[in-house]
């Protein structure tokens, strides 16, 4: 077992036995099902604006080259400058880059999952800038020195007493334990920093080919702040984000808000499509777009699993995901948590480094269902297990299976294997779940029931 | 070779095989991918989006009440008249002193009726000045009843930060500018402003919120706590 796989075991052991937590994030998850069905409901057809989201995206990707070509010419054409970066390390160095040639000091960034796939705020830091985070989930888990939990809820695992004693500690704020008032501290705090800070950082939602354009979703408020004063704006976002047509957007927005969040619409859906233009009041006089591929390339290569890249990060299928609910955003490890990121986290990080998030996976298929651009991804996870076991496979796996197979088609071997069980058996509870047990792990926790003293065919056979 | 073209590169390489249409669990053998459907998604979507009545007193309703479920304030005027009491109304139980606009019908009338000082944002303006400001009053390009929305760009409402930095957004719109759904809206755009689009353009629903901290709403998290929508 590899590091990653033994961390996310004891991880999720650690996780699963904190009942209070587990019922926290059951309660705030059970709270987000009824929102989105209710939301659901007031669609005239949700599965079809699914099929067509889905048809939308799978044609988007698959002319991807041409999209992107479009989108860049686009962008261009409105004083955009434009940057193409291969992997992390080239995203940051040009970000680095802008830093300094622009003589820049405070970064105030809006949320953005493409940043913490880069691991950007730590970069940014040790060059010797200031960064702060201006969502209010993130700037929380900025103060913990903590990743995000949740691709879309970054702070859901605290409670609001954790998150005033943070507060209390770490900018000196006294407040109630009332979400309000722990809200309106952070909204001071950042207020000044929107003024001040000579970088305003951005992800991006969608990227719109027909007329160049940065799709950002966000209820705060706080990127439409990040992207307004600032007199410099960096925007990061993968390659794969992109939509052909900017009425394609009527769709993607009210569907990405009620699979998020159960909303009908985000509060703020703002698309960027340049610098401040003449004769505009206010807004940014450089605009730099960094496309990132970073190993989308690598999923886009694989035809099968290609549709993982048609994913708009709503969060849904980590929301419904038993195992997310039980292990939680931090036990995976990753920057994508959940069904998507188990999918995703193999072709972007090494599959032999990622496997086991494969089996981190009941199967149920839950999170296909809730997918609103319908990516499989409970067959991806399949997927990934047998491309794993292909690519090295476990000998002595075969071998129990190959020994099986030879015992289960034979009726001597069968029913010798029977009996000795039943003189086994007894023995084995002298082990069971101890580490001399072969078979620890599976029954510390597990019971097998005795074997039957007479099998079906003898009773058959001495039936009076 | 630069990175642009390596990019690229790799990407036409990766899309030699075509990947099976959606739904198809991959066991479908796919020709070759369209480029984009008949229509945009948006358009071919409007069958699937929540519904929305045709004459305009429906429209009207749906808006008002998408408004009250999202905590904007919303009413409809017969008259400028009603409009400015109102305005006076607001002005005093919030003790407004000053206020942030833009040079621009509506939002100029409405800047005359308040009668405070004025932080204009037309040809630039300092931050510092507008920050302190109680109120930012704008035009807007459009109302969407399916969503409760509020259309701005940064050409009709006087910027970018105008409809976020000060505590209270008010809006003031015409009837005629109420819209259906967001398709109309989306097309709405494009005939007013293509090819050249303003740098930002953005749909408003409701005030600002956050649900960070244990999935409790709250209202403001960092642009306005009030979002009032008066239109005449």
């Amino acid at each position: 077992m590899n590091a990653n796989a033994r961390q996310f075991q004891e991880a999720a052991q650690r996780v699963t036995g904190d009942l209070r937590q587990r019922q926290f994030i059951r309660t705030a998850l059970g709270n987000y099902e009824t929102a989105r069905d209710l939301r659901k409901a007031s669609f005239q057809s949700w599965e079809s604006a699914r099929q067509t989201a889905a048809t939308t995206k799978w044609q988007a990707i698959n002319h991807l080259d041409t999209h992107l070509q479009t989108l860049a010419a686009n962008l261009e054409a409105r004083g955009t400058k434009v940057h193409w970066a291969g992997n992390g390390a080239q995203a940051r160095e040009i970000i680095l880059g802008i830093l300094r040639d622009k003589k820049a000091r405070s970064i105030i960034k809006s949320k953005a999952m493409t940043s913490e796939e880069i691991h950007l705020n730590g970069a940014l830091e040790q060059a010797g800038f200031e960064v702060m985070e201006s969502d209010l989930g993130e700037f929380i888990v900025q103060l913990r020195h903590e990743t995000p939990y949740h691709i879309v809820f970054p702070s859901m695992h605290l409670t609001r007493g954790q998150i005033r004693e943070l507060f209390e500690k770490e900018l000196g704020a006294t407040s109630s334990d009332n979400p309000e008032e722990l809200t309106m501290v952070a909204r001071r705090v950042m207020r000044q920093k929107y003024i001040t800070a000579d970088i305003g950082f951005t992800g991006g939602n969608f990227a719109i080919a027909e007329t160049g354009m940065i799709s950002i979703t966000e209820n705060e408020g706080n990127s439409r702040l990040t992207a307004a004063l600032p007199k410099t704006m960096v925007t990061l976002i993968g390659i794969e984000k992109v939509l052909p047509k900017l009425a394609d957007l009527a769709l993607f927005l009210p569907m990405l808000a009620t699979a998020g969040a159960g909303q009908t619409l985000t509060c703020y859906n703002t698309m960027y499509g340049g610098p401040r233009q003449p004769g505009e009041a206010d807004g940014p006089e450089e605009w730099h777009v960094v496309l990132l591929d970073n190993r989308r390339t690598e999923l886009l290569a694989d035809a099968g699993q290609r549709d993982a890249l048609h994913c708009i990060r709503c969060g849904a299928c980590l929301n419904v995901c038993p195992i997310f609910r039980n292990v939680g955003g931090h036990t995976y490890g990753t920057t994508y948590s959940g069904p998507i990121g188990s999918v995703i986290t193999p072709h972007l990080r090494g599959l032999q480094d990622w496997k086991h998030l494969s089996n981190a996976s009941s199967l149920c298929g839950a999170c296909t269902e809730a997918c609103p651009v319908k990516i499989d991804l409970h067959h991806h996870l399949l997927q990934n297990r047998r491309n794993a076991a292909v690519e090295k496979p476990a000998y002595w796996e075969r071998l129990g299976y190959r020994i099986f197979g030879i015992i289960a088609n034979d009726p001597f071997f069968w029913s010798l294997t029977k009996k000795l069980g039943r003189l086994g058996q007894p023995l084995h509870r002298l082990v069971k779940g101890a580490t001399l047990d072969p078979a620890g792990a599976w029954t510390r926790t597990r019971d097998l029931p005795p074997l039957a003293r007479v099998s079906f065919k003898e009773w058959w056979r001495n039936r009076s | 070779m630069n990175e642009r073209e390596k990019i690229l590169a790799r990407i036409r390489e990766a899309l030699q095989v075509p990947a099976p249409p959606p739904g198809s669990h991959g066991v479908h053998s796919a020709g070759p991918v369209p480029v984009t459907g008949p229509s945009p998604a948006g358009v071919e979507a409007r069958r699937w989006l929540p519904k929305v009545g045709s004459s305009f007193e429906e429209q009207l309703a749906l808006f008002a009440k998408n408004c009250a479920d999202l905590k904007a304030n919303f009413q409809a005027f017969a008259t400028w008249e009603e409009l400015s009491a109102a305005l006076i109304q607001l002005r005093e139980a919030e003790h407004w002193r000053s206020v942030a606009s833009h040079q621009a019908e509506l939002s100029g009338r409405a800047c005359q009726t308040l009668n405070l000082p004025v932080c204009w944002t037309d040809r630039g303006y300092d931050v510092r000045e507008m920050e302190p400001c109680d109120v930012g009053v704008t035009e807007c390009d459009a109302l969407i009843a399916q969503t409760g929305s509020v259309l701005v760009t940064s050409r009709s409402a006087g910027g970018r930060a105008l409809s976020v930095l000060p505590p209270h957004h008010v809006v003031i719109a015409r009837r005629a500018q109420l819209v259906a759904d967001l398709p109309a809206a989306f097309a709405l755009i494009q005939q007013k402003y293509a090819p050249a689009y303003p740098s930002m353009i953005s749909f408003i629903t409701g005030p600002s919120r956050t649900g960070d901290i244990e999935r409790i709403l709250v209202l403001g998290a960092h642009g306005p706590k009030k979002l009032t929508i008066y239109c005449v």
